[in-house]
């Protein structure tokens, strides 16, 4: 697919969910409102795992440190999403250059694991400190921000919603561009061969650490949307089993494409629907789901539809 | 001609817990001068690598490089010297496309690695460099496909490409005819002796086959279960009857 067709696609695909809360009943906006959340979530965590080849079991502490941010700003400042946004996504800017910097030396399991450790210890200042975070509480009962512009009210579930599907296309725009740069071929480089790349001169740390950075930034934008969705910020967010979620909805839609994740995150959230109508025990379905993608679709939903697409001459040969 | 060595080791030692590899090696490769080490499997050829080249910290011992210690510096360091290294086991980048391959390199080299907003083909003079690299490596038709689908041989061509782009100093070649057919060793040792003459870059590389060795080095050291044996040019070498002996006779003629 040459790139401008592809920015055709995309702009189809933004047009696309622009519309949808003219069509679709209330109750499904809130849920595509959660939708493009998650799918930003996924989407920044899948520039480690799909990008540098790093599985990060923390990314949801980083998710949590943008919502508190936020949360904390609206409480105690002023009513400004700026100031909110400024808050959240600074806070896990910074959380994640110090994590970061913890972790990046390591290699698949140790990075794994100390990315999970890292984020159960934020979840228990989250969970422990009460005076600041409200304890299993957490934060709630602030006053949400209007849109600058257009004095609009994020009440209004609509306006939540495209509000949402604006931020959430800038951090996909900006994950995209990382991923096309020179920077995302040598982060590709680095997980195809660490050693090799350090061998041709490049600190394989540095570039990881740059990586981290900018997907839990990220991730910290997705948390602001969160906490200004839900108007509040809770622990369970920061919880480990949170972290969970980025890892299958990656998996799911695929690691290998760049909109895979996020694919992922809508199928995640279908199934959800779909399965708890008729069961409370959904998680074994999700469960019975992905274990076939795994054994048998490595490349998720979404890259093994975009392989049977584009492979050449389906039917006529082979 | 400069009488600086490029490369100077030192008295260098390896151990593995107690299991001594290297013991006081002492090597110097003169600039443009085509120098090989050769020993049989198991003489430490490849440990010698590892520690001149920054993969290991030697036990003992001192690498000087065009003046400068290098003893212990992390190999990233060791490269942005231009000291380079290819490998005896294929090590390039599997999943990215050929042109890709030597794109990161040569990205690096331009010190553009933290541009987070460009894309990485949109850099003209870079793409350019690479596909003459490529070209002159004889890979102009493979730029697109991914290079863990190319054949063994220029899988192994690939793995020089990365070295060159980085305008190296020093290059160490691990065996750069390991695994190969007798055509694709034959093109291969027409390149480096063609790189060696043309481009200015000092090759180091080591080998367990004598006959390429004899064709293309303008000196040799004999590593033998972890010293040198002798050095000396080929045919020096050739006549040593230490070397014979080690070699248990008759192996050593081409
Ligand atoms: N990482 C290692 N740990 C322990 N022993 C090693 C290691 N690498 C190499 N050796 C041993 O060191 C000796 C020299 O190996 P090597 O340098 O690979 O030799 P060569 O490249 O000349 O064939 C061999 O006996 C090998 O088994
Ligand atoms: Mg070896």
């Amino acid at each position: 697919m040459g790139g401008g067709s592809r920015a055709w696609l995309g702009l189809g695909l933004l047009a696309g969910l622009a519309l949808c809360p003219l069509v679709v009943p209330m109750y499904w906006v809130f849920i595509l409102t959660e939708v493009l959340i998650m799918g930003l979530l996924a989407m920044s965590f899948n520039l480690l795992f799909g990008g540098a080849g790093l599985l990060s079991f923390g990314q949801a502490s980083l998710f949590g440190v943008g919502a508190y941010g936020a949360a904390l700003v609206l409480l105690h400042g002023p009513p400004s999403l700026g100031l909110a946004f400024a808050a959240g996504v600074g806070g896990a800017a910074l959380v994640s250059l110090v994590i970061g910097y913890l972790c990046v030396r390591r290699d698949e399991i140790f990075f794994a694991m100390l990315t999970l450790g890292f984020g159960m210890m934020l979840f228990t200042v989250a969970h422990n400190w009460r005076e600041v975070t409200g304890g299993s509480d957490g934060l709630s009962g602030f006053a949400l921000p209007t849109l600058p512009v257009l004095g609009l009210s994020l009440f209004d579930p609509r306006v939540m919603y495209w509000f949402t599907l604006a931020v959430v296309a800038a951090g996909v725009g900006v994950l995209w561009r990382v991923h096309r740069s020179s920077f995302g071929l040598v982060l590709r480089a680095s997980r195809e061969n660490r050693e090799r790349l350090a061998f041709v001169g490049a600190s394989v740390a540095r570039y990881r650490l740059a990586a981290f950075v900018v997907s839990g930034t990220l991730s910290g934008a997705a948390g602001v949307l969160f906490c200004l969705f839900n108007q509040m910020a809770t622990p369970d967010v920061m919880h480990w089993a949170y972290s969970a979620r980025p890892v299958l909805m990656a998996v799911l839609g695929g690691s290998t494409v760049f909109l895979g994740p996020a694919f992922g995150a809508a199928a995640f959230f279908a199934l959800e629907q779909a399965v708890t109508s008729v069961t409370d025990s959904w998680m074994i379905v999700l469960g019975a789901v992905l274990i076939p993608v795994v054994l048998y679709f490595p490349e998720g939903i979404l890259g093994t539809l975009v392989r049977w697409v584009s492979r050449p001459g389906r039917g006529d040969r082979e | 001609m400069n009488s600086r060595p490029l490369l100077d080791v030192r008295g260098l030692s390896h151990r593995f817990g107690r299991f001594r590899v290297l013991t006081d090696v002492s090597v110097r490769v003169m600039p443009g001068r085509l120098t090989a080490l050769i020993g049989p499997n198991g003489a430490g050829k490849t440990t010698f690598y590892n520690c001149v080249s920054g993969r290991y910290v030697p036990t003992g011992g001192k690498v000087v490089f065009d003046g400068r210690d290098i003893t212990g510096l992390p190999a990233h360091r060791v490269a942005r010297l231009g000291l380079l290294r290819s490998f005896q086991i294929t090590n390039i980048f599997p999943g990215l496309t050929v042109l890709e391959n030597v794109l990161v390199p040569l990205t690096l080299r331009a010190g553009r690695g933290m541009r987070f907003w460009r894309a990485h083909h949109r850099d003209p003079a870079l793409v350019e460099r690479a596909e003459e690299i490529l070209e002159r490596l004889g890979l102009a038709d493979q730029v697109g496909r991914r290079a863990s689908e190319l054949p063994y041989g220029d899988k192994r061509r690939i793995e020089i490409a990365l070295v060159m782009a980085l305008d190296p100093k020093l290059v160490l070649l691990d065996e750069p005819t390991a695994g190969m057919t007798p055509e694709e060793t034959d093109r291969m040792i027409g390149l480096i002796r063609e790189l060696a003459a043309r481009s200015g870059i000092t090759f180091f590389l080591t080998e367990h086959d004598m006959k390429v060795v004899f064709s293309v080095a303008d000196h040799i050291y004999v590593l033998h279960q972890g010293r040198v044996l002798a050095q000396g040019s080929p045919d020096e070498i050739r006549g040593d009857p230490r070397v014979r002996e080690a070699y248990l006779g008759g192996s050593l003629d081409p």
